[in-house]
């Protein structure tokens, strides 16, 4: 192949050189496929992505009333939102949850990839897919499981206290959730983010490392001071997912809620509250800005970690 | 590693070289040894829950409470067989149904949001379109917005539309992946040559059937990436078909098991299904891990690909 490319393309620059016209034309005709090849895309992206947005934010201007029908009430709705207690202090907790999540996966993810990939042995092939595994669980089961094992009823946790001579916690209790929380979340998506980062240790040249040794550095300072660096644009990256993950937090507290009796409110976070307006009380249009606020809240959040990182992450 | 420190060892003269070379291979079977043990301590703490689960799906109701094997282990009596009836016969078997749902709405969101996302990201990748630099930057921030947000709008948005409680309520919907488009748009830009297309066109092909016998093949690896994690994220929702679906022949399985939980543990007179709730779930969870076990050559690479510059 590269043989039969090398003649075409030098052959076909002198052709462009020579009738400057018609290729030109060509050239820009074509490029009109582009259009072709996202327009499938696009059509799910209007109807799917841009047309709810539009669509909540005009909802979320009206108020809904049995007596008055909708009535516009331009940005009350965003006011009594970002004046709610129950909203605001949902905010708080998955910022709390954010604080302590985040950091809690990113640690048990980059320490792994790390000692994995010093190591080629059966054995960390092997507890690299079994750290894995648990993303291939779906997040209702996983909480499900959770569920079960902190159960007082059902979970080894008395008996594995037991060993200790100890009384197990009640992980359910209303101080305790919080971290048992914690705990499923790093469970389920740690291992995932391993993989991501793990990935990009692979595909540092090893090269680079042999003259650290050459320059007497331990495996921890070729960890700290060359690996983590080369490869901050995926931790980045997976801070971001997590980030995202985060603040959107409903599925583990909402499956949680059942078993841990009265431990976790409906208006736990703010998707939870925004579900229960909607679903509970049929509050759409306040529903559809605690939806939207929450969305702008995740949006900005986002974008100024991206902004502080924007040296690590490559992106300008 | 220690084969590098091994062999420079002998060389390193300075005191300071030296004692960092001796420490480098002091430490070096200490660390393999560690290494190990902090793995073997993390497969145990990923592995538990799953182990509990696989044992629990052989024990019947009672054997959950109070099993003579305890929590982890598997009791005298096995009832696996029984727990799989049970999911037959309980409401004419609508576990089973359940699960096909999930099959359906993973398979068609996955398969559907893969075939745009190649479409569209080899577009991005390889056309300069008027407009695609402007389309392309509102995408990557449409990344950022939290999918769980555009919920309730969409269930607003498809009961106007009366297609809720639909099948198409949950598929539609999950067409949508900027990420995967993104993955795709990164993917292509790297692995499918200019030089490579141009010479298919002067060969007479036109732009379909170059895309479809030169790009195609070489954009496989992140085909199968970004159909495995669209599927896994269809197979994982929980909010969307929650929101959307209210007749429980159409729920996906997610959705079917935490109801089953729910009428559990409201106690007082529902019926405990405790466990046909764990055998269910272990059974649900079953054709995702064959799946990335069987693919692991494809998606170990693949998931670093949004990273790459």
């Amino acid at each position: 192949m590269a043989t039969t490319t090398a003649p075409t393309s030098s052959h076909r620059a002198e052709a462009h050189q020579q009738v400057k016209h018609r290729p030109d034309r060509n050239y820009r005709r074509r490029q009109r496929w582009g259009w072709l090849f996202v327009a499938p895309f696009a059509l799910i992206f209007l109807t799917f992505l841009v047309l709810p947005l539009v669509f909540a934010f005009r909802m979320s201007l009206f108020t809904s009333t049995l007596a008055t029908g909708d009535r516009f009430v331009g940005f009350a709705n965003y006011a009594k939102a970002f004046t709610d207690p129950l909203f605001l202090d949902g905010l708080l907790t998955v910022a709390k949850f954010g604080l302590i999540m985040i950091p809690a996966q990113m640690i048990v993810a980059l320490i792994a990839a790390l000692v994995l990939d010093n190591l080629a042995t059966w054995a960390s092939k092997f507890s690299r897919l079994m750290i894995f595994i648990p993303y291939a669980v779906p997040v209702v089961i996983g909480a499900l499981m959770w569920g079960f094992l902190y159960s007082p009823r059902f979970g080894p946790a008395s008996t594995v206290f037991a060993l200790f001579g100890a009384e197990a916690p009640n992980f359910l209790a209303q101080d305790s959730i919080f971290g048992s929380l914690v705990n499923i979340v790093t469970w389920q998506w740690a291992g995932y983010y391993m993989i991501i980062i793990y990935a990009a240790l692979r595909g540092i040249d090893p090269g680079i490392y042999e003259a650290a040794v050459l320059d007497g550095a331990s495996d921890r300072q070729i960890a700290t001071r060359i690996k983590v660096p080369m490869i901050s644009s995926s931790l980045v990256m997976v801070v971001i997912f997590a980030l995202i993950g985060t603040l959107q937090f409903f599925t583990e507290p909402q499956v949680l809620r059942g078993v841990a009796q009265g431990a976790i409110p409906t208006d736990y976070t703010p998707n939870m509250y925004a579900f229960s307006l909607a679903f509970s009380y049929s509050q759409f249009n306040y529903a559809s800005a605690i939806s939207f606020a929450l969305g702008i809240v995740v949006f900005v959040f986002s974008f100024f970690f991206l902004f502080l990182t924007r040296k690590q992450s490559g992106l300008k | 590693m220690a084969l590098v420190t091994d062999t420079l060892d002998p060389k390193q003269q300075g005191g300071r070289g030296r004692s960092t070379a001796s420490r480098t291979r002091a430490r070096s079977g200490g660390p393999r040894i560690g290494s190990h043990i902090f793995l073997l301590i993390l497969v145990i703490y990923f592995i538990t829950p799953i182990w509990w689960l696989t044992v629990a799906s052989t024990k019947d109701t009672a054997g959950l409470f109070s099993g003579s094997g305890g929590p982890l282990w598997f009791d005298d009596e096995f009832h696996f067989v029984d727990n799989v009836q049970g999911l037959f016969d309980r409401q004419n078997g609508i576990y089973w149904r359940w699960l096909g749902n999930s099959f359906l709405y993973a398979i068609s969101g996955g398969v559907g949001a893969t075939v745009l996302a190649v479409l569209a990201g080899y577009g991005f990748a390889k056309y300069r379109f008027r407009g695609r630099g402007a389309f392309f930057g509102v995408l990557l921030g449409a990344v950022m917005v939290p999918l769980t947000a555009l919920v309730i709008p969409t269930f607003v948005l498809l009961s106007e539309v009366g297609l809720v409680n639909t099948i198409w309520a949950v598929i539609l919907p999950s067409l949508l992946s900027p990420f995967g488009v993104y993955l795709m748009r990164v993917f292509a830009q790297e692995a499918v040559p200019d030089e490579l297309l141009d010479a298919a066109r002067i060969d007479g092909a036109g732009e379909l059937r170059t895309f479809f016998t030169i790009a195609l093949p070489l954009l496989r690896p992140a085909i199968v990436t970004v159909l495995l994690l669209s599927v896994v994220g269809t197979w994982n929702n929980f909010f969307l078909p929650l929101a959307v679906l209210s007749d429980p022949l159409l729920l996906p399985v997610t959705v079917g098991l935490n109801g089953w939980t729910a009428l559990s543990n409201a106690g007082s007179g529902g019926e405990a299904l405790w466990n046909l709730i764990t055998t269910g779930a272990f059974i649900s969870i079953i054709p995702l891990i064959i799946a990335f076990l069987s693919l692991q050559k494809y998606w170990q690479g693949g998931l670093s690909l949004g990273s790459l510059k």
